[in-house]
């Protein structure tokens, strides 16, 4: 893919009269990492909702590649290959690793495939290679529910590379996460940033510095500042909202 | 405790064959009581009539007991209104029944029913027709209650209505019906509903050999549904469910059009619901405006909770145990009843979330 | 023989001695009366005339005569009339009754005494009895009412009974010779607002060609104050059934609009409440002077019961099944059930009679002819009443304070030194409270039975969603609005078709805005 993946043009949010996002406009480009800071209120989660569906925006435009994403529900973006990591792990208590990962595969989403659905050989092997990447092949049988905090992380980062998105939006992966944690939760970001786009909100700074990536600082729901990680750190504006007070 | 112990695949496959034994074995001797039935009086193992008509009505509630399971174990969804279901099938079956009276009413007419002569009707209203072939009535007591779980289903689903919300949506949905049937105009019955049902598929109703045809009837729509819920549990479907119990806005953002599923399984549920509730219809002899009563809805969901939701096999225990002490203590102390039944739901809720089956399971873990 | 005929030559010297006065004098009603009395003595055809003068008399004493003379109660003895009672009808003295025989009547005697008495009772002491007569003139419509009726409204002094005399006097002029009178009819039958008077315009309109664009006038002013009418009256039905849906909705916009619990136990609350209300009165009865103010003592009393009963059920049950919505939805029901049945084994299954006291019977007439009775107009007060006191209560209050900050964020108010438990369960104990409080009102206008909240836990869940969760001002606006909309869909769909209608449009309007019409939105609806 060539051009923009992720395009969003005036986009407004607006909740009783509360501007969530004012007028914020932000291009991804095909395999960009890009990173996302703010401080809290930011915008940060909002604008991940209007991509993904889940919050209709009130003004501007979103696109992804040539689809319209504004008028769309969260499974159609979704199927468009567009996969969200939420901040707090969601994954599927009930089930197993493997079944986990089962569900997110690419295949046919329709209540009736689900109900014919075998499952074929080249579909566990890339189930289980998956497992191998997250370091979770042991685990395969054990229920989601069992799984360390760590682990839920990477087997949502697993689901989401079963998904196979052009387009990956990580809200705040290693919070919470230990040190060896997060080291492998980067490694992890990195292996998949090779090979498509990828969004990272994230409030750790030197997690973002790790990251290596263009930096995007939103404030009050609106673009502050964009540039490497050493042009916004020495904004002054970037100062003043993160130091100044 | 290591890992390796809670993970299921090692106890599973016993514990797998175990509830099949279990099931056949417990398909097995019910199929035995019509047998002893016949007996002569005064055996000791003969079997009274009125045991073959309380089993067989309580079949038909474990069948609706599996239906609010596979929507509310598996899917999350609680409706309240599953009665209404269940009474929409008995009242296509009684509408069959009604048809099938003839001549053999009090006030004669040939195709009137008795209500429809006392009220004035002078000719069948138009949602009569068709009623008095057997299989029209069969595919209305599927029909008629799976279109309304999409009606409802759909309208709610898809504005994103969830948990106690839809709960009270469908509890509404059966006191309107519930409302609705009690007039008379409705073309119904009225509060009588119907009853004095002569025949059903040319065996006169009241015959031993009618009971048992109808108890193996139950039996069989029993046996059918639990292998039919059992499969789509098994599936990739099922998983979705689960998963859509568990973490719905989740299900969502990996692509599933979470509206879809939750659509096929409450359809799929009220379908069995309404099987259910005709085949109660020709078992108890009556149906009327009652059925549609929201306590019964809620008293339904409870056999779940008691026997063990997400368990298939636990809603069937639930039918019939919390069943078994209704007719029981309601033969003795009636006034007791309703005390006991609050109870459990206090008790059950607080004290045994995962019901009857939870009790066993938690001791092989 | 000589005897009576000496009296009879006596009496006709005396009747014509007496017309021979009543030539010379001017004539007073009271002339009148005494004159016409003995014509009752006479024959059938005296007698008819006889009771035309007393009913034309507007005489007040003539009219225990002609009741009498119509039941079969008068006396005569020659020509003196005798009352039931033995007195002499034209002195009031006691009358010599020695020989005294039944006057008879025949049916041209009786056409002639319907006539009168209706005519009669126009001046009749009992308010009541004047303005049952003026509303039968006003059926029989005759010209020769008019006379009477204009007597009497100039006597009248009642505002109510006059109002029906001229209505029965426009009647009257409508079907009047003369051409003067029957303009002056239309015009005050055109200022009524009744279908009755309607009627009698379309009819006379028949009758009258050539008035037909007056009348025509007269029945559309009708007809737009008839509308009127009965948008006001059903508007205030509305309001009455929204009251009542409000009582009940407010304690679940607290327990589960602001806590966010399933209490299906709710309407036993309200079902609580209404039998406080009935205990109250029946401990009452012993003191008499207590009884006409035992329902204002329930609300407290109410609001006691019902709110410890919430209390309790919170901390015993409830604070387990927290962030489990749909166990504590099914163990709630449970509890209301076992409150049920405990209290129809209590005080059985019957319904029980809770009076109103007389300061709230009645009707209330609005103008405009809008009527509505007392009992309903108290309950939307008190439903006005108990909402600003809700409203009070979690506003202006260190209570509500407390609520609101545990609701919001129950870590940071735990760490504030707010007992998030204590809150939970008084916060828990208001909102039943609140239900108790609606059991006293819906005792007025319900019965009080086991099953008394089992009606009204749906519609109050429907009102509390479609109002918006967590909004007092939703569960208003809601109430009232479902209120108003079930009596205006009524009229031409029946009660229980409305109530489904209700049901069907609250989930269309759901599909529109899932969150109800006052949501809250953005990070607060997340929760």
């Amino acid at each position: 893919m060539t051009g923009p993946v992720l395009y969003l043009d005036g986009v407004s949010v607006i909740f009783d009269g509360f501007r969530a996002l004012n007028n914020l406009s932000l291009v991804v480009d095909a395999g960009e990492l890009r990173a996302v800071i703010g401080p809290n209120g930011a915008g940060k989660t909002t604008m991940m909702d209007v991509i993904t569906g889940k919050t209709r925006p009130t003004a501007g435009t979103v696109r992804f590649g040539d689809h319209d994403l504004t008028r769309m529900d969260e499974a159609r973006i979704a199927n468009l290959g567009i996969g969200r990591k939420f901040q707090k792990p969601t994954v599927f208590d009930a089930l197993t690793v493997f079944e986990n990962l089962e569900l997110a595969l690419k295949a046919p989403r329709d209540p009736l495939s689900c109900l014919r659905w075998q499952l074929a050989g080249t579909a566990r092997k890339r189930i289980e290679g998956v497992m191998e990447e997250i370091g979770l092949a042991a685990r395969a049988g054990d229920p989601a529910a069992i799984l360390s905090h760590g682990q839920r992380q990477w087997l949502e980062i697993g689901m989401l590379l079963m998904q196979d998105p052009d387009l990956l939006l990580v809200d705040e992966p290693v919070a919470g996460m230990t040190d060896q944690e997060t080291e492998h939760t980067a490694a992890l970001l990195r292996r998949i940033a090779g090979r498509r786009s990828v969004v990272v909100v994230e409030h750790d700074l030197e997690f973002v510095r790790a990251l290596g990536s263009k930096v995007t600082v939103l404030h009050e729901g609106t673009l502050l500042s964009e540039g490497s990680i050493d042009t916004v750190q020495n904004d002054p504006r970037v100062i003043e909202v993160y130091l100044g007070r | 405790m290591s890992d390796l112990a809670i993970a299921p695949a090692p106890r599973g496959i016993p514990a797998r064959m175990l509830v099949r034994g279990t099931i056949i074995g417990a398909i097995g001797l019910l199929s035995l009581l019509p047998i002893l039935n016949q007996l002569p009086e005064g055996n000791v193992l003969r079997i009274s009539d009125f045991t073959i008509a309380v089993t067989g009505k309580w079949i038909c509630y474990a069948v609706l007991a599996l239906a609010i399971d596979l929507a509310w174990g598996y899917a999350g969804i609680l409706s309240l209104g599953h009665g209404a279901f269940f009474a929409l099938g008995g009242y296509a079956m009684g509408m069959h029944l009604m048809r099938l009276i003839g001549p053999r009413g009090v006030y004669g007419h040939p195709v009137l029913p008795d209500f429809m002569v006392f009220l004035g009707y002078r000719e069948l209203p138009w949602y009569w027709l068709g009623f008095d072939h057997f299989s029209y009535a069969v595919l209305m007591a599927m029909l008629v209650p799976g279109a309304l779980a999409f009606l409802v289903g759909w309208l709610s689903f898809r504005s994103r209505i969830t948990g106690v919300y839809f709960s009270i949506i469908t509890q509404a949905m059966t006191y309107a019906l519930m409302l609705a049937f009690f007039r008379n105009d409705m073309g119904f019955g009225g509060n009588n509903g119907f009853t004095d049902f002569k025949e059903l598929l040319g065996l006169p109703l009241n015959t031993q050999g009618a009971r048992a045809g109808l108890f193996y009837a139950a039996l069989a729509l029993l046996a059918g549904s639990l292998l039919l819920c059992r499969h789509i549990v098994g599936t990739k479907l099922g998983r979705v469910l689960v998963a859509v119990r568990d973490a719905e806005s989740r299900v969502r953002f990996l692509g599933y059009s979470v509206t879809a599923f939750k659509l096929f399984v409450f359809t799929l549920s009220a379908v069995l619901a309404g099987l259910a509730g005709a085949l109660y219809v020709p078992l108890v002899g009556i149906i009327n405006p009652g059925e549609f009563a929201p306590g019964n809805s809620i008293e339904a969901v409870i056999w779940v909770a008691v026997g063990g939701r997400g368990t298939l096999v636990g809603a069937i225990i639930g039918a019939f145990s919390v069943n078994a002490v209704k007719t029981w203590l309601t033969s003795f102390a009636p006034d007791l009843w309703l005390f006991v039944l609050g109870g459990l739901f206090v008790a059950v809720t607080l004290f045994l979330p995962r019901g009857l089956v939870g009790l066993f399971q938690g001791r092989t873990k | 023989m000589g005897q009576p005929a000496a009296h009879h030559i006596m009496a006709r010297l005396i009747l014509l001695l007496m017309l021979l006065l009543a030539f010379l004098a001017p004539a007073s009603a009271q002339d009148a009366y005494l004159e016409a009395l003995p014509g009752l003595a006479g024959g059938f055809g005296t007698q008819a005339e006889a009771v035309e003068r007393l009913g034309a008399s507007g005489d007040a004493r003539a009219l225990p005569v002609l009741r009498a003379l119509s039941e079969g109660q008068l006396r005569k003895r020659d020509v003196t009339i005798i009352l039931p009672g033995g007195a002499d009808a034209a002195t009031g003295q006691p009358a010599d009754a020695t020989g005294a025989e039944t006057v008879r009547i025949n049916n041209r005697v009786r056409a002639a005494l319907r006539g009168a008495l209706g005519r009669l009772q126009l001046v009749s002491a009992n308010p009541d009895e004047r303005l049952a007569a003026a509303d039968s003139v006003f059926r029989s419509r005759s010209a020769e009412n008019i006379a009477p009726l204009e007597a009497a409204i100039a006597r009248e002094t009642i505002a109510r009974v006059r109002e029906r005399q001229e209505l029965a006097l426009a009647a009257s002029r409508l079907v009047a010779p003369d051409a003067q009178a029957k303009h002056q009819g239309i015009a005050t039958l055109g200022s009524a607002s009744s279908d009755e008077a309607r009627a009698l315009l379309l009819e006379a309109r028949a009758a009258n060609p050539e008035l037909a664009p007056e009348i025509d006038g007269a029945v559309s002013a009708i007809d737009a104050r008839l509308t009127f009418k009965r948008a006001g009256e059903t508007l205030f039905q509305g309001l009455s059934l929204g009251s009542v849906l409000l009582l009940a909705a407010l304690g679940l916009a607290i327990t589960f609009g602001v806590m966010g619990v399933i209490n299906m136990a709710h309407g036993e609350f309200v079902m609580l409440g209404a039998y406080t209300t009935f205990v109250v009165q029946e401990a009452c009865r012993g003191i008499p002077w207590l009884l006409p103010w035992s329902l204002p003592l329930s609300v407290p009393a109410a609001f006691l019961v019902a709110g410890l009963a919430g209390a309790l059920l919170e901390r015993g049950l409830i604070r387990h099944l927290y962030g489990r919505p749909l166990e504590t939805l099914l163990m709630t029901f449970g509890v209301g059930m076992i409150l049920q049945q405990a209290v129809r084994l209590a005080f059985g299954a019957q319904n029980r009679e809770v009076l109103s006291p007389a300061w709230m019977q009645g009707t209330l007439a609005l103008p405009g002819g809008i009527n509505i009775t007392q009992n309903r107009l108290w309950v939307v007060v008190f439903s006005l009443l108990v909402l600003a006191l809700t409203f009070a209560a979690i506003r202006l209050t260190r209570f509500g304070l407390e609520m609101r900050a545990v609701v919001q964020n129950r870590r940071t108010a735990a760490t504030m030194g707010i007992r998030t438990g204590r809150v939970d369960a008084l916060t828990f104990a208001f909102g039943s409270g609140l239900a108790g409080m609606a059991g006293v009102a819906l005792s007025q206008i319900d019965n009080v039975s086991p099953n008394l909240g089992t009606g009204y836990i749906i519609d109050s869940f429907m009102v509390v969603v479609f109002g918006g969760v967590g909004s007092l001002i939703g569960t208003l606006v809601g109430a009232m609005g479902l209120g108003v909309l079930n009596k205006v869909i009524e009229p031409w769909a029946g009660a229980v078709l409305a109530k489904v209608a209700v049901l069907v449009l609250i989930m269309l309007f759901i599909q529109r805005r899932p969150r109800g019409l006052f949501a809250l939105k953005g990070r607060a609806a997340e929760a």
